[in-house]
């Protein structure tokens, strides 16, 4: 049962995962070698493990990572932030990329475990906020995103739009989009909020199943990452607070920190890198690495 | 002494009857191996959750909320769905297959029915979301057409093949000589086939549905993808019409990103004992209505 479930939220990433093996096969074949290709250096792996929001990008690093660095062989998995730092914590993974910060709980298991987490910053992202084309509702105020969630406000009506009843989107509550939504937008950043999603917030396992939802149903609300919106969707301009400007998300807007739903995304190693995994995360981090987080639709950072 | 006289055959039959005895116990075997495992890495959740806690009606683990009211009322109202659209349903199909439909049909549909029990599940989960939640949500004029409807429709579906499979078959175990005995009393047909024949097969079809109902209540992906996951405790048939979480989709939606060894982690172990326990239920309560039935018909025999 649980190997379906994971086989379906991970078929993208095999289909991607193949493309990634034909492209090293091709990079492979047009060196020029018509014997074996065996690379004459010992090729030097590393496990890179993590958050389904990042595991396009991770997939597109190590694609073009590896197309340069025949010796360096960066492996790239999904699962969830809490999957990929489980992993580094258990010594199964050199990387764990993350959508969400490591929690403290996480850095005493760590520790235990004899391994010291350190935090990178890679890339930057924003949560669009999304409706159905059909929906007029075109701007909202954080607010009013976290009475919707909440289910204080229950129709369209509320917020200008049509007669028609409110059905709240959202990930799957370990997914870190999920974690960040609930702090910075449902608690609308106050640390010692308890205010909860409402019980009728239909919970999707995959960003498939928000946009079909969003696609066809104009009583929807959903949000994803930037990366994930299509034209098909409408994206909501959002407000920090009532009488602030309302934004779109766009890598403009989140690079001059307009845009209020945005965050950080991080690979987390073990202790400070060294060799083979000090330079791949130099190269992230560098322009070469940057220019595809923009080509992805994640925002770069500019360090 | 026939040991003695032919050694070579008795030592093979050894071999061969330790064999299958192996395999008869190993089932038990792995069933309590099953349950050990759960109990393991279940109880100790109810140490660090209080029986009221997980009795409650919130789920939501990340922030400490471990009610398992709305998964259990989830998976029961999906399932009941699913039974009442498939028994009558399937039976009826069975019954058209093995005593009405001619040869030739029913050489055609038999095998027809059993080509739509390979559907992948993720199959029919795709076609829910993309075709049938739509569907209902237009039709029905609902919110959201992601519901316990939703999944109990295609969980008829999925069910509906193992009920046709099996209770063709009892039913075309029962003796000719049943029907002929009926009709030359002037039964009519429809009467051989409620009164005579399907009282005849109980048995069998009993086994068909718990097979078919049981393929229901465990099946997750499908449910996971269209019953929209809200975790809301459904308190009637209405609530067929609204977003439900079952025990198995929250399992395989949770187990992947859950901390090993948290108290989270605990309590999915937890409703897999639930499941577990759900399952023995159901089958004892079968067993106990084939028991019953058994000594009545002994006792009309007697």
């Amino acid at each position: 049962m649980g190997g379906l479930a994971r086989s379906w939220r991970c078929q993208g990433r095999f289909l991607r995962l193949a493309g990634l093996a034909a492209g090293l096969a091709l990079a492979l074949g047009a060196c020029g070698a018509p014997s074996a290709a065996t690379p004459a250096a010992p090729q030097q792996s590393i496990k890179d493990i993590g958050s389904d929001t990042i595991v396009n990008l991770a997939l597109a690093w190590a694609q073009a990572y590896g197309a340069s660095r025949l010796d360096v062989n960066v492996s790239v998995t999904g699962g969830g932030s809490g999957t990929g730092l489980a992993a580094l914590i258990n010594g199964t993974a050199d990387l764990a990329n993350a959508s969400r910060a490591i929690t403290p709980e996480e850095i005493a298991k760590a520790k235990a475990n004899g391994i010291t987490p350190v935090q990178h910053v890679v890339a930057r992202d924003a949560i669009a906020v999304l409706v159905n084309p059909d929906n007029p509702v075109t701007q909202l105020t954080l607010p009013q995103l976290s009475a919707l969630y909440t289910g204080q406000l229950t129709n369209w009506r509320q917020v200008g739009g049509q007669d028609r009843p409110v059905v709240l989107l959202s990930r799957e509550s370990n997914s870190g989009t999920h974690v960040y939504f609930l702090a910075n937008v449902v608690r609308l950043g106050n640390a010692k909020s308890k205010l909860l999603f409402s019980p009728d917030t239909l919970l999707l396992p995959s960003s498939e199943g928000i946009s079909a939802e969003v696609r066809q149903n104009p009583n929807a609300i959903g949000y994803d990452g930037l990366g994930y919106v299509t034209p098909d969707m409408r994206t909501v301009a959002v407000a920090a607070a009532d009488g602030k400007p309302y934004v779109l998300p766009s890598i403009g807007t989140v690079n001059d920190k307009s845009y209020p739903v945005a965050r950080d995304l991080y690979i987390y190693s073990n202790g400070a890198p060294t060799g083979a995994i000090k330079a791949y995360l130099d190269w992230i981090q560098g322009p070469d690495g940057q220019k595809i987080v923009a080509q992805l639709g994640f925002v770069p950072v500019n360090n | 002494m026939q040991a003695l006289d032919r050694p070579n055959r008795n030592w093979g039959e050894v071999v061969v009857e330790a064999l299958v005895r192996a395999t008869g116990y190993s089932a038990i075997v792995f069933v309590a191996l099953i349950l050990l495992f759960l109990l393991r890495e279940g109880v100790p959740a109810f140490g660090e959750v209080p029986l009221a806690g997980l009795l409650a009606t919130r789920w939501y683990p990340t922030e400490s909320y471990f009610g398992l009211l709305p998964l259990i009322g989830g998976t029961l109202l999906v399932t009941l769905g699913a039974t009442l659209l498939a028994v009558p349903l399937g039976l009826g199909t069975a019954i058209f297959i093995a005593e009405i439909a001619p040869r030739w049909a029913r050489e055609v549909l038999k095998p027809l029915v059993e080509v739509l029990a390979g559907l992948p599940s993720v199959v029919l989960g795709f076609m829910g979301i993309l075709v049938l939640a739509p569907a209902l949500r237009v039709d029905l004029n609902l919110p959201t057409g992601l519901t316990a409807l939703a999944g109990s429709l295609l969980l008829a579906i999925m069910a509906i093949p193992t009920l046709v499979s099996v209770a063709e078959d009892a039913l075309d175990a029962v003796p000719r000589s049943y029907r002929d005995a009926a009709l030359a009393l002037g039964a009519t047909r429809w009467q051989t086939i409620w009164r005579v024949t399907l009282p005849a097969a109980r048995n069998g079809v009993l086994t068909a549905v718990m097979l078919g109902v049981g393929r229901a209540a465990g099946e997750t992906m499908t449910v996971m993808m269209v019953t929209g996951n809200a975790a809301r405790l459904p308190t009637g048939l209405g609530a067929l019409l609204l977003p439900v979480r079952t025990l198995t989709a929250t399992i395989a939606a949770e187990m992947g990103e859950v901390a090993n060894g948290s108290t989270h982690y605990h309590v999915l172990f937890v409703i897999g004992l639930v499941l577990f326990v759900l399952s023995l239920i159901f089958n004892l309560a079968a067993g106990a209505i084939v028991f019953q039935q058994r000594r009545r018909a002994e006792r009309l025999l007697s």
